[in-house]
């Protein structure tokens, strides 16, 4: 059990972590708000698109695709 | 689609108005579903209340939930339903009867949120904000309620008379979710009603729900949403001084956390709605200066203040769902994942992709054989009889000219060759797009719109364009960077719509299938056709990066693209509803549109000024430009009459050919191959017309919508410029190498 901090896009397939700041303002950030993302919430990264980026996520419930410039100023702990 | 009048002048204040964009139905198969006026000059729209004592009723959800499915249930109209997100960006509304009373629904856009991120979000707050619904809907999805709940709580701060309504109970039953809707209700504080909108379950007890709350004038106690201690302070310093500029025309409460959060877009709104700005209130500015200063005392920024705020519901609603929901399956998803693994992996995503737009059209072009055939057969039996007609009853030759050779025959031509192909072209799409497969297109899609600076949701657009570009334009709306969304718009037009997928089909089975003997011939033309779409597909990231390094630089936004469960498509109802849909629409175009364009063509191909007609006449004109294009002035002619919409080209090409050749009657494509060969026509030539038919100016109607989205002529007229420069560079390049290689 580590307590690194990793931005999203680096988490491997299949790995759950938990939200630990969005490094992002403004519309970007009410972006990650208005799904639910928050200090504390669980993501998974499920499954990448063919080339890689974007990568789908479960969030709450739902599969949502990020694309990597997204997902990098999320940063989790595994 | 075609454009009312406008006839909403002046709409007196405080009458319930809300924007309203079209009225249409911006999916693939529905044409009109509104009943609404489109109005470009005020982009507003007036509820259409019969009598003083209807109800309206807003319709809110967030994306995707099956929202669309209920409006249609409810009011019997046709709204398009599909499984993706943000297919319904345009307010359409519909009227319901219960109990004795009349309803106007208001099916308004899908959000994730009422805080105004996007468009969407605006349109959405400021009709349940503004519009006076004497009741809101809140469609929610039972298989993920917990998120669903935040736009629960936004509605109810806004709001008093919620109504929750949770549907796909269905589809949360076989995933195994238990949803306790008493406890919530109660917990909440509004009507909660079950549904499984797509089976009509529970619709009537929603309907109860929504006519008690109405009728008795009665409100609910929703419960209160808190922020913690200085949220709160902040609040209750400011929020006197509201109450009373606003005279309970608004939730003050509310607009006091919009005005601390500093929501531009709300001062806005209510400046058009309510006419005034509550800022020039000097009570309310002062107190808003002062409890900023208390926050910022406080130590509370304004983007920390934002966070406070979502956090708080987005934790309410965990609690809500932690109370009233319960999981009794953990990985619920697991096929669903399986099949995405198969559809967007590295190895197969992109291939499956191919094949399926294949395999639709194979279906497509060998399906539409035999019935085309039978439709040409009849309709070309009734114009027999038609000219004996005007023959028994000694008309000139000009009216029977006039009538049958110029409109019935045009009317013929696209009736025969446009229904087919479309009949089963969408019922196929709109299959795929019930299932959910269009998002994941985007998905597969995203890294190239990505290299292009272009939106990734700019997939789902060019879907939309294959049933009708305008109808793409008007999608684009799901694009929120203003940037993207142009880039989008700008390009809509190199998806072949539905008046140029048949001209392209019929363009393809007379030159290529031809090759190939028997049943490999539909393959043939399908793989042809595909290959033409793909490099439709090709030329608009290609336009799209040429434009983000050029005019609209600037780097792709963030976007969230949701990929929503697969669901089953109610085959039946899809295939009946598109066959009659399309078949609708065709026939509406062939009278509207073909029938006095072939009369109008006819007469140019018929009066003679100087020994030659006025249509060779000009042909002649452009036959020099037409031919460094590969084709010929017959043609770009035909291109040109058909501005007002594609279907007609094909027609005009015939007319012309036969009002100068020695053949007076076709019936079969074969016929008209060895009609189009006469006059010159070699692969090359046919080659040309599909690329010049992909790639030109777009129909009358594109145009229109384009300047009305855009609300510029500049960016209309790059519009229609951009796919008419390309198609001219390509159609150049095409027939001038293949002519110097000593291929044609």
């Amino acid at each position: 059990m580590s307590y690194k901090k990793i931005p999203l896009n680096q988490l491997p397939m299949g790995i759950k972590a938990s939200v630990v700041s969005l490094n992002a303002n403004g519309p970007a950030r009410r972006r990650m708000l208005d799904l639910g993302v928050i200090g504390g919430t669980e993501i998974e990264p499920l499954y990448k698109s063919p080339s890689g980026n974007p990568v789908a996520y479960r969030i709450r419930g739902a599969v949502i695709a990020l694309r990597s410039d997204v997902s990098g100023r999320i940063l989790v702990t595994a | 689609m075609e454009t009312g009048s406008c006839n909403c002048v002046n709409p007196p204040r405080f009458y319930p108005k809300i924007y309203f964009y079209g009225g249409k139905n911006v999916g693939l198969t529905g044409e009109s579903t509104g009943a609404g006026v489109l109005c470009s000059c005020c982009g507003v729209l007036q509820i259409d209340r019969i009598t003083a004592d209807d109800k309206v009723v807003a319709l809110a959800g967030n994306p995707n939930v099956g929202k669309s499915t209920v409006f249609n249930s409810l009011t019997g109209m046709n709204q398009h339903t599909g499984n993706w997100p943000g297919k319904t960006v345009a307010n359409a509304q519909g009227r319901y009867r219960h109990r004795d009373t009349n309803f106007v629904l208001v099916d308004i856009p899908g959000t994730y949120s009422l805080m105004a991120n996007s468009e969407e979000e605006e349109i959405a707050r400021d009709f349940i904000c503004f519009g006076n619904p004497d009741a809101v809907v809140v469609v929610a999805d039972a298989t993920c309620l917990e998120r669903n709940l935040n736009l629960v709580l936004q509605t109810m701060e806004i709001s008093k008379r919620v109504v929750l309504c949770v549907n796909l109970l269905d589809e949360a039953k076989k995933k195994k979710i238990r949803i306790d809707l008493n406890a919530l209700s109660e917990k909440l504080g509004i009507p909660v009603v079950g549904t499984s909108a797509r089976s009509g379950k529970g619709l009537n007890r929603l309907m109860d729900a929504v006519t008690d709350l109405t009728r008795e004038q009665s409100e609910t106690s929703p419960m209160a949403v808190t922020y913690g201690e200085e949220i709160e302070q902040a609040i209750s310093i400011l929020e006197p001084a509201l109450e009373n500029t606003l005279g309970g025309r608004l939730n003050s409460r509310w607009v006091a956390l919009k005005l601390l959060d500093g929501d531009e877009s709300l001062l806005r709104s209510m400046r058009d709605y309510l006419g005034e700005n509550v800022l020039s209130d000097e009570a309310v500015s002062d107190r808003l200066k002062e409890a900023k200063e208390f926050l910022e005392q406080a130590g509370i920024t304004n983007d920390s203040f934002r966070d406070r705020v979502v956090t708080r519901i987005v934790e309410l609603c965990e609690t809500l769902g932690r109370e009233t929901i319960v999981y009794e399956k953990k990985e619920y998803a697991e096929r669903d994942r399986k099949i995405d693994h198969i559809l967007t992996s590295k190895a197969t995503g992109i291939p499956i992709m191919i094949l399926m737009l294949l395999g639709i059209f194979w279906i497509t072009i060998a399906g539409a054989n035999v019935p085309s055939d039978l439709i040409a057969d009849g309709l070309f039996w009734v114009q027999d009889r038609l000219t004996e007609f005007f023959v028994w009853i000694s008309a000139p030759a000009w009216v029977t000219g006039l009538l049958v050779d110029g409109v019935y025959r045009t009317l013929a031509w696209v009736v025969s060759v446009m229904l087919p192909p479309m009949a089963i072209f969408f019922p196929l799409f709109t299959l795929l797009e019930d299932l959910g497969y269009l998002p994941r297109v985007a998905f597969n899609l995203d890294n190239f719109f990505r290299k292009a600076g272009a939106h990734g949701k700019q997939s789902l657009s060019m879907c939309m364009g294959f049933g009708c570009n305008a109808c793409g334009v008007i999608g684009c709306r799901i694009i929120d960077s203003p940037r993207e969304r142009l880039i989008a718009i700008l390009t809509n037009n190199f998806v072949p719509c539905n008046g140029r997928f048949p001209t392209l089909i019929a363009v393809i089975t007379m030159f290529f299938a031809a090759a190939v003997a028997g049943p490999f011939q539909s393959a043939v033309s399908a793989a042809t056709l595909t290959a033409v779409i793909v490099f439709g597909v090709f030329m608009t990231m290609l336009i799209s990066k040429l434009l983000s390094r050029t005019i609209l630089k600037g780097i792709p936004s963030s976007f969230n693209l949701e990929l929503p469960p697969y669901r089953r498509p109610q085959i039946g109802k899809v295939i009946v509803r598109s066959i009659f849909d399309r078949t609708l629409f065709v026939l509406r175009r062939a009278v509207v549109v073909a029938a006095p364009a072939g009369l109008v063509i006819w007469l140019l191909a018929n009066i003679h000024v100087g020994g030659a007609s006025l249509l060779a006449q000009c042909a002649g004109f452009l036959d020099p430009f037409a031919r460094l294009l590969g084709m010929d002035g017959y043609i770009l002619m035909a291109f040109i009459l058909g501005f007002p919409a594609n279907e007609i080209v094909v027609p005009i090409i015939i007319m012309s050919y036969m009002a100068v050749g020695a053949l007076t009657d076709y019936q079969s494509l074969a016929q008209l191959h060895t009609l189009f060969v006469a006059h010159g026509w070699t692969w090359l030539t046919a080659v040309c017309v599909m690329l010049f038919s992909l790639l030109h100016w777009p129909c009358g109607t594109t145009v229109l919508t384009i300047q009305k989205e855009t609300q510029s002529k500049k960016w209309t007229a790059l519009g229609f410029a951009i796919p008419t420069v390309a198609g001219i560079v390509v159609c150049f390049l095409v027939a001038n190498i293949a002519r110097l290689l000593g291929l044609a």
